[in-house]
């Protein structure tokens, strides 16, 4: 069962259950990283790294420390733990590859601040997930909300030069094809849902 | 009740410390590059904390590179080439950099991070750069569209440029600027003068500098700028001289003349200064004055249109026409060139065909 619990929670976190598109969490990223493929793949893979890791540490954290007296802690000492993890990876990428960290630019440090990350490790207690799930589910959150920011840079590509009526441009199309796009996805739901 | 407290705060604050501990461990190593040394030219050594940028690394070691953009990577000014010690080219750089200075590995060093060794190469006159404030002393009106700005120099009080050589002027936020703007212009007063930069700035229809200087800026005001920079100075020879300039592209020969006059340098000078009518004529009894205190100059003004009014005797035509019935051969002839990029391009046609070869015509690119 635990295996190919985490296995469902896995998938049902990238596509029936995504983060992004059912939650709406993790959008002011979304809105501002969008506008090109290239930047969404480097923050999509940044968050997915951080939304994984993350999640696994809170699991233990919260499960080892916070269990059964100190569970109200958990917003305070999630956010901790997510502000330090994102600060050592900033170090990493900067030491390792100029590249990568030039290309990331703000939106890594942002990662932060980012409300799907803290989402995922909130939604992995409400939901009593255990340690192996807590993992794929932070990983495939990650995933998910990385699709639905490439599928969405994709889209803003070829709406550049759509004419869109005024009032509209910029956000207002935006929320409107996520909007669009959230409605696709539940189609997924068909295949496998989450409790 | 009370021992619920003490396990909170004690929980929270061992996670805060275990979290601050990882930190620290994390600053001291993954992000300390320690010491590293930059090797300027060959010559200079540097020796710097490693981690920041090099353009703001050489500033705090008073080395100036020229950025208009303060370092956000938007302006592309800052380029160095960085011979040793450098990772590849960042996507911040790509906008900035063509193919063949990627070749020669030149960066934007305010993109570069320093983390470890470096060898690096910037022109000679960058280590004369300062940044200066200063205040101005006087605004007057050339013509209806050239002002002649007179900055008293503050801190440092003293600049020290050979004749020709232009400074960066800061434009502070305003109406048409979200951010300071820096903008060259060349220095019309003598070098003699080390206390006062003096500017010669003709209004450009919505430019962001220009407009500023027009409009907005007053007697009393403070300014910053940057400099000295550029190769337009005149060249130690006893070859004659052929100065050519319009417009506000007088300010750099001017300082170049009045230099000439204060070190008696005697060689045979020409200037021809175009304009279209009289009213675009400026300082002409300083002009004059200078054939006197030269001992063999001649100052030609060239009209392209003059009107009836202007009851002008002097000579018509385009100055390109005008250097061509002038100029009688271009042989052990130099040329300084001061002006709009249409009129150099002109002007260079016709002093080539009258025998200048290239390498001695000399011009500022601004534009």
């Amino acid at each position: 069962m635990t295996f190919l619990g985490a296995f469902a929670v896995f998938f049902a976190a990238i596509f029936t259950n995504n983060i992004l598109l059912t939650n709406y969490l993790g959008m002011c990223s979304f809105l501002s990283v969008s506008r090109e493929v290239k930047t969404s793949v480097g923050l999509g893979a940044a968050v997915t790294f951080v939304m994984a890791f993350t999640s696994a540490i809170n699991w233990a954290v919260y499960h080892y420390l916070l269990v059964p007296d100190l569970v109200y802690l958990r917003y305070i000492v999630f956010i901790v733990v997510i502000a330090a993890f994102v600060q050592i990876v900033e170090m990493i990428i900067e030491r390792v590859s100029d590249v990568l960290y030039a290309a990331l630019g703000i939106f890594l440090p942002l990662i932060t601040v980012n409300c799907a990350i803290l989402g995922v490790s909130l939604f992995m207690v409400i939901r009593e997930y255990t340690f192996l799930q807590s993992f794929a589910f932070g990983l495939g959150s990650g995933l998910g909300w990385m699709l639905a920011i490439i599928a969405m840079a994709g889209i803003r590509r070829k709406i550049a030069k759509s004419p869109i009526p005024r009032g509209l441009e910029g956000a207002g199309i935006t929320l409107i094809i996520a909007g669009i796009m959230a409605m696709a996805f539940v189609g997924f739901s068909g295949m496998i849902t989450l409790g | 009740m009370l021992n619920e407290l003490f396990q909170a705060v004690g929980i929270l604050s061992a996670i805060s410390a275990v979290l601050s501990l990882l930190m620290v461990i994390a600053d001291r190593t993954i992000a300390n590059y320690g010491e590293v040394t930059i090797t300027i030219n060959d010559e200079k050594k540097l020796t710097v904390q490693g981690g920041s940028t090099l353009l703001s690394t050489l500033m705090s070691e008073e080395i100036f590179i020229p950025s208009a953009c303060g370092g956000r990577g938007s302006c592309g000014f800052c380029k160095v080439r960085v011979l040793e010690g450098a990772g590849d080219t960042l996507p911040t750089e790509l906008p900035h950099l063509s193919e063949e200075e990627r070749r020669n590995s030149i960066r934007l060093s305010c993109q570069l991070k320093i983390k470890k060794d470096m060898k690096i190469e910037i022109p000679e006159e960058l280590f004369n750069v300062k940044q200066f404030r200063g205040v101005v002393a006087r605004i007057r009106d050339l013509t209806y569209d050239i002002k002649e700005i007179t900055i008293r120099l503050l801190e440092p009080a003293e600049i020290s440029f050979k004749a020709g050589q232009y400074v960066q002027l800061e434009t502070p936020e305003y109406e048409l600027a979200d951010e300071p703007v820096y903008r060259a212009y060349s220095v019309s007063s003598a070098p003699s003068r080390k206390d006062l930069v003096e500017l010669e700035i003709r209004r450009v229809p919505n430019g962001i500098c220009t407009t500023y200087v027009h409009d907005y800026l007053k007697e009393g005001d403070a300014v910053t700028l940057n400099g000295p920079y550029g190769e337009f100075y005149l060249r130690d020879s006893t070859r004659r001289i052929v100065f050519i300039a319009g417009g506000s592209g007088n300010a750099p020969i001017k300082s170049i003349l009045s230099d000439m006059a204060e070190k008696k340098i005697g060689r045979k000078a020409l200037y021809f200064f175009g304009a279209r009518t009289a009213k675009d004529l400026f300082l002409q009894e300083e002009m004059k004055a200078f054939e006197e205190q030269l001992s063999d100059f001649t100052y030609i003004p060239a009209l392209s249109e003059p009107v009836e009014e202007d009851n002008w005797g002097g000579e018509t035509g385009l100055i390109t026409d005008v250097i061509d019935r002038r100029l009688d051969t271009g042989e052990e002839t130099e040329a300084y060139l001061c002006g709009s990029p249409g009129m150099i391009a002109a002007c260079i046609k016709v002093l080539t065909a009258k025998g200048i070869p290239e390498e001695r015509i000399y011009y500022d690119k601004f534009a």
